[in-house]
């Protein structure tokens, strides 16, 4: 199958270095500390952070961190073919530890000793890119809950099809099969705290294609921050004086 | 618009839009670019020396935020003052919370804090009013005070070596809440004031502005004087009146009940409280009553000051009342 057309577009349109649409809002579950929808096209995630509170399971508390738990969950209205699956599957639980370890790596969780942090993320349109989307999203909610972070994480993907790099996979792209590069970098700190790929890619071709990946998830990291610092604005305008 | 779920015509809209933009443009001139998002660098004059306060850390020299919020500048020290985060808390702040549990000799608190608040049973006063020795007894009866669910107000007596929180409740003015309602904040609105318990003596009405976030309206109780039980305590009944004195009392408790006005009362400012802090509003002994006026004269029933005509209205008061204010200023 031609996934970039001889002029050079692809199949939803893009260009194989453009990005899809982003769009985010703050404040979507009233009653969480911090929350979050964060749009890549097609694909939306909501999250939800609760905390940080009293650790629920005492045997689980540590004396000079916080503890963080994060649970990803796929709505069954969020693909194609409505599926009903058991909540806990092989693929959920493995989102859920990669996005629980990118999030580790940025909260500063020795301030707030002996509590939890609760993440929850939830796909509610599925479109290719979900475990990037679920990153962005938890971040937001994690600087919205007022959650003292070293940096943003920022997550995007990247993929090598027709011999071109392409930026952000959309779900037709991702079951081509192709390799698939999911990268989250701290952009201010300038380091990766997550890279994925499920296949194999010649060296000088996977050195471009995390480049794009990477350029990506900067282009993320500045639209989030614009979010972010409008939002503070805001509030602080309302509140007055 | 966070917490709301309103569907404003085309007009409220307008309305409510101008009304924020008026907002803006007032606290615009303030401080304008202090406000920072996560990883933001701050400026700082690196010749005089900082001292880094909450919300900032050291990257290779330069002082960074890791928290959304205003920065704060006090002499040296750089700080970021978080808007949304959850309550932290201070020496002497008057909070209100609610108990999750009765442990050996002390009650466990939820405050909206990252750990649950501890009261000591002997930081408490006893109902009898004696200061001595807080016996097995004592411990035994610790139901009769607080129970589980029990709204109460304390202060913040300091803070334990691992970081969790004690609390005191030594006057008369602190203690159980009943007979009224609970709401929910989000801390940043409740500014700390020397006077955080209000007794609304036109309404009947007790307003408690917990620092945490919590705040509390309910029927105005007197409050008993520590001398009053000193004279009671000579007469110390034994412990089988003492009983039936109980069960009269919540006999009594039963029957006195609040009157329908003032319920109506408790019933407007919650639902004004509720409405500044869905527009995000900071909120004030002064602020609430206004509002309250505000639904009292336009004749706006209580269910009615949730809906979205009187939310704009409350913008656009608001916007006034600022405005008015920094002309005053000047």
């Amino acid at each position: 199958m031609e996934y970039v057309s001889p002029e050079g577009l692809r199949l939803d349109g893009r260009r194989p270095m453009e990005m899809r649409q982003l769009r985010a809002e703050l404040g979507a579950v009233s009653r969480a500390d911090g929350s979050a929808v964060f749009e890549m096209g097609n694909t939306k995630v909501i999250a939800a952070v609760y905390g940080p509170r009293e650790v629920q399971n005492r045997s689980q508390q540590i004396n000079d961190k916080a503890l963080i738990r994060c649970e990803y969950t796929m709505a069954n209205f969020s693909t194609g073919d409505r599926m009903r699956k058991p909540k806990g599957d092989r693929r959920s639980t493995e989102i859920s530890l990669v996005i629980r370890q990118t999030m580790e790596a940025c909260i500063m969780t020795h301030l707030m000793p002996r509590s939890q942090i609760d993440i929850f993320v939830q796909v509610l349109q599925a479109d290719g890119g979900t475990r990037s989307a679920c990153i962005n999203a938890a971040t937001l909610a994690l600087a919205d809950a007022g959650i003292p972070m070293c940096d943003l994480v920022t997550s995007c993907s990247a993929g090598y099809l027709n011999s071109t790099p392409l930026l952000d996979l959309n779900y037709v792209e991702d079951s081509a099969r192709g390799p698939d590069v999911t990268v989250g970098i701290l952009p201010k700190l300038d380091k990766v705290t997550l890279l994925q790929m499920d296949a194999k890619l010649p060296m000088d071709i996977f050195e471009n294609v995390m480049q794009l990946a990477t350029e990506g998830c900067k282009a993320v990291a500045n639209y989030i921050r614009e979010v972010l610092l409008e939002n503070t604005k805001q509030l602080e305008n309302r509140r007055g004086v | 618009m966070r917490g709301m779920e309103l569907s404003l015509n085309h007009t409220q809209k307008l309305r409510l839009q101008r009304a924020l933009e008026s907002l803006e443009s007032l606290s615009s001139g303030t401080n304008s670019n202090a406000s920072v998002t996560v990883a933001d660098s701050i400026p700082v004059n690196q010749e005089d020396g900082v001292l880094k306060g909450h919300g900032t850390t050291d990257l290779d020299g330069e002082v960074v935020a890791t928290v959304c919020g205003v920065i704060e500048r006090v002499n040296k020290l750089v700080y970021v003052r978080t808007l949304r985060a959850r309550y932290k808390p201070e020496v002497g702040d008057i909070i209100v919370g609610r108990v999750l549990e009765v442990a050996p000799k002390r009650w466990r608190l939820e405050i909206n804090f990252s750990q649950d608040a501890v009261l000591m049973l002997s930081s408490m006063n006893l109902p009898d009013g004696i200061q001595r020795r807080r016996t097995a007894v004592d411990e035994l009866n610790m139901r009769s005070i607080f129970e589980e669910n029990d709204v109460v107000s304390a202060e913040v007596r300091d803070f334990m070596r691992d970081g969790s929180l004690q609390l005191q409740a030594r006057s008369q003015k602190y203690g159980k809440l009943e007979r009224g309602q609970l709401l929910t904040i989000s801390p940043y609105l409740v500014k700390r004031r020397k006077q955080h318990f209000h007794h609304l003596e036109k309404y009947g009405i007790d307003l408690i502005l917990g620092c945490n976030g919590f705040i509390w309206v309910g029927e105005h109780v007197e409050v008993k004087d520590d001398m009053v039980e000193d004279e009671h305590t000579p007469t110390k009944p034994d412990a089988k009146s003492n009983k039936s004195q109980i069960s009269q009392s919540l006999e009594e408790q039963e029957q006195t009940y609040t009157p329908l006005e003032t319920r109506q009362y408790i019933c407007r400012i919650a639902n004004a409280i509720r409405v500044l802090s869905t527009l995000g509003f900071s909120i004030t002994l002064d602020v609430i009553l206004e509002i309250l006026d505000l639904s009292t004269k336009n004749g706006i029933d209580i269910h009615e000051m949730l809906g979205a005509e009187f939310c704009v209205l409350v913008a656009e008061k608001e916007a006034e009342r600022r405005s008015l204010s920094t002309r005053k200023k000047r």
